[in-house]
């Protein structure tokens, strides 16, 4: 199953089908009499449930499937969406979306959901029996269907039934493959590919998995629903190679039972005869034709694709290989001066840096990705805490690497959830300051110069300067004398330092044991840093910054002797160039007088062990690099210049080397060594 | 080639006077020496880092690796890639010469001295028609620990 090539796409997609419920459902829950949501949950669940069931997830599909019914209730105005309802609904989202991480970790998406599906059920069955009779309609015909080749579940049928109210055609399609066939496998797959794009394949016969395995003979049949005409189908099918022969033909669910079931049994009784049956086919469906092409019109406006985010890399990778290369030829066209050389070149040049940009910007995804997760969060959080939160979520669209959204989204979760246990009040306590009872939570996001801010804000208790002091002295993360120093910023990052949560406050929503520090550490790992501003009465505000990329950073380039290393501008405050004589001694240290402030000198040459080769002049040129609030003038011979590089990791066998966070190649094919000038202030 | 035996293919190179192997399906690519990027603060024998199309790959020197004498890079020098363990990482031998397969069961324990290299690198030897091959450990060759120790010496 693991090589399934359906797998990633299938849960993929139901992933964002479970997103666009579960935002449709919080956009229900505001109007709960919006039926047009309710039409798009509903499509988002049924084409789930086709998935599911496609793919021979049972449970999966069966829960959906309830969900959907009671869903398709609410569409008919049979019952009223209400809180309790809905809890059911979201509850029932949950455990899909449980079932589809189980999947996507290898298992098979079963999951004990018994009393979801009663609950479902109840509602159900509590408040419109009318719909129930048309429960056992439809169960009765599968009695019926059973008897053809195809065994269709109660599941798929409903996905049938649905399909033919859309004036969809339901076809069934044997394919046979020549006898000769090598990759029986790959044509398949080819086929089930041809077949994806026409429409949706609800049924296979033997099942998918088989098919990839090739354990069937030369023969398969598969159900497909889709807007296509039958020949369109069969032809379609015809381009794929080694391929024998095709049929298609309606597979009606409904008014064609009595009808339809001979020539399918004929069909399974000798393979041969049906060629028949295909011939007299096509007639039939000419009628209906006129009907269908509006829609097919419509499925060509999608234009996205997917793509595995290891093959931009490898994208990106050759590209860097084309910048190196680019570098040699502008080098080698100065050199030998010739106009239309150098012309040429530098059109490629420019091209290159379109090129450059559009691959960074395929990396780029909107932070909604991780964003659009929280307002299901906040919900349940608020209702655990008993609290009233209104989450405003703003600038959903501001766009990250794709590296860094990775990474941010447990950090978010942690703030969120700290702001509103220990942020928001309870109702009673804000109605008694005088605020309104419902809490006010700010996500906000916006792109300033190379970074991204993300904002959280709450209008809650704020954070109270002493009981942050008290606790910190008593879990010794400062001492009396310290703080009593400390400006108040200075103390609410106090509760983002390590030892300050500790383990006897542990409660079901915020602190697993772990801390705010673990967010700041996540952040700076990230490059970023986070800050705190906090009124009593008034709430907080947590603030992040971060890097709209990992894998391309500005870098200052600077010699150390005849050695080459790159500088993160991100940590550079500025350079500077003093006389020998302005150097000054403390405690044994080179220290020099940076704009009123002692600043350590840090000799790189020395550090890294640079064989001497330059003779000394009698300046010293210094990059002034910072940690939070501690400077340091790192001390290198020359300043080549500014430079965005790739950020590239030494590898594993090189791991962890003092000072130095990774390499980067320049533009003459060299690699230069990025530092890490965290390590250097001490 | 007989049916029941099972073959190797090996790739040999030279170092100093012996002639070691490394099975083939390791092995990524052979360069010629190129030039390469000093690492500071790392075992003596970590020459540093090289860019391979693209992918900085760090280059450790098998001689001071075995604690050979090091000899001058010779137009004969080559960096042999290879991948232990998920690491990749270029060798610079003497030579690369040849590619053989050797019978599984024709490799035997390594004999208590072979040459000056440490037998704890070494995982067998074969011989092959008048050679004698050195097959190699490779994971412990390319082991991290005495990297590891030398840098928490100097920090």
């Amino acid at each position: 199953m693991d090589n399934n090539p359906y797998l990633e796409v299938f849960i993929d997609e139901s992933k964002e089908h479970l997103q666009a419920i579960n935002d449709n459902l919080l956009k229900l829950e505001q109007n709960p009499n919006d039926l047009p949501i309710v039409n798009e949950v509903f499509r988002s669940a049924h084409t789930l449930k086709g998935m599911a069931a496609t793919m021979g997830y049972q449970d999966l599909a069966n829960l959906t499937h309830q969900m959907e019914n009671v869903l398709d209730l609410i569409r008919n105005e049979k019952i009223q969406v209400d809180e309790s309802v809905l809890d059911v609904v979201f509850d029932s989202v949950d455990d899909l979306e449980a079932m589809v991480v189980d999947i996507s970790e290898g298992g098979q998406g079963e999951r004990n959901v018994e009393t979801v599906v009663a609950k479902l059920y109840a509602i159900e069955q509590g408040e419109a029996v009318a719909d129930a009779l048309q429960q056992t309609e439809s169960a009765s015909e599968d009695v019926h269907n059973e008897e053809t080749k195809l065994e269709v579940d109660e599941f798929t049928m409903a996905v049938l039934e649905q399909s033919a109210d859309q004036n969809l055609h339901n076809f069934e399609i044997s394919v046979s493959l020549r006898e000769d066939c090598m990759l029986k496998a790959a044509r398949v797959y080819m086929v089930f590919e041809v077949l994806e794009q026409l429409g949706e394949v609800v049924k296979s016969e033997p099942a998918v998995e088989q098919l990839e395995n090739e354990e069937f003979d030369t023969r398969f049949t598969v159900l497909l629903v889709t807007a296509a005409e039958q020949e369109e189908v069969v032809s379609k099918i015809h381009k794929v190679s080694e391929i024998d022969q095709v049929e298609a033909k309606e597979f009606s669910v409904r008014e064609d039972t009595e009808s339809q079931p001979e020539p399918v049994q004929e069909e399974s009784s000798s393979g041969t005869q049906t060629a028949t049956a295909v011939a007299t086919k096509p007639e039939k469906k000419q009628e209906e034709k006129p009907k269908e092409e509006p829609k097919e019109t419509k499925q060509v406006a999608n234009k996205t694709i997917r793509i595995n985010i290891d093959r931009l890399d490898v994208l990106m990778n050759l590209f860097e290989e084309l910048v190196i290369d680019r570098g040699r030829l502008e080098q080698i066209s100065n050199e030998l001066n010739h106009n239309e050389l150098q012309e040429t070149v530098e059109r490629m040049s420019r091209i290159s840096g379109d090129l450059q940009s559009i691959i960074l910007n395929m990396r780029m995804v909107p932070i909604e990705q991780v964003f659009n997760r929280f307002p299901r969060m906040v919900r349940q959080l608020s209702r655990d805490l008993n609290k009233k939160i209104d989450l405003q979520i703003v600038g959903a669209e501001t766009e990250l690497d794709r590296t860094v959204i990775d990474e941010i989204g447990d950090p978010l979760v942690h703030l969120i959830r700290n702001a509103l246990d220990h942020g928001v009040e309870s109702p009673e306590e804000r109605l008694a300051k005088g605020k309104p009872e419902t809490g006010t939570l700010e996500l906000k996001a916006y792109h300033s110069g190379n970074h991204v801010f993300i904002e959280i804000s709450d209008d809650g208790g704020g954070i109270k300067r002493e009981k942050v002091i008290e606790k910190a002295v008593n879990n010794g993360v400062v001492t009396e004398e310290q703080a009593a120093n400390m400006n108040d910023k200075q103390v609410f990052e106090l509760i983002m330092s390590s030892g300050f949560s500790t383990a006897d406050q542990i409660s079901d929503v915020s602190g697993r044991g772990v801390g705010l520090d673990v967010v700041k550490n996540t952040i700076e790992s990230l490059g970023g840093n986070i800050s705190i501003d906090s009124a009593v009465d008034q709430g907080s505000v947590f603030s992040i910054q971060l890097p709209l990329t990992l894998s391309i950073i500005s870098v200052m380039l600077v010699e150390v002797q005849k050695e080459k290393y790159a500088v993160p501008l991100s940590s550079i405050i500025e350079t500077a160039i003093v006389k020998k004589e302005d150097i000054m001694h403390a405690h044994n240290k080179k220290v020099i007088d940076f704009r009123g402030k002692v600043v350590p000198l840090v000799f790189l040459k020395d550090i890294f062990e640079v064989p001497e080769t330059v003779e000394a002049d009698d300046y010293y040129s210094l990059v002034i690099v910072r940690k939070g609030d501690k400077m340091a003038g790192l001390v290198v011979d020359s300043f080549i210049g500014q430079q965005e590089v790739v950020l590239k990791s030494l590898g594993d066998y090189l791991s962890g080397v003092f000072a130095i966070s990774g390499a980067t190649i320049l533009g003459d094919g060299q690699v230069a060594l990025i530092l890490d000038s965290n390590a250097l202030i001490k | 080639m007989t049916e029941e035996k099972t073959m190797i293919k090996v790739i040999v190179f030279q170092l100093q006077d012996e002639e070691y192997t490394i099975p083939v399906d390791r092995v990524g690519s052979i360069e010629r020496m190129m030039t390469y990027t000093r690492v500071p603060r790392t075992a003596s024998f970590v020459k540093g880092v090289i860019n391979l199309r693209g992918v900085v790959t760090p280059i450790i020197d098998l001689r001071e690796r075995f604690g050979l004498e090091s000899v001058e890079d010779s137009e004969q020098t080559r960096i042999i890639t290879v991948t232990i363990n998920g690491m990749n990482v270029g060798l610079i031998v003497d030579a690369a010469n040849d590619v053989l397969d050797i019978e599984e069961d024709s490799i035997e324990p390594p004999p208590e001295v072979v040459g000056t290299v440490e037998a704890e690198y070494i995982q067998g030897v074969v011989k092959f028609e008048q050679r004698l091959l050195i097959l190699l450990n490779m994971s412990k060759v390319l082991s991290g620990d005495d990297v590891k120790q030398l840098q928490e010496m100097d920090v």
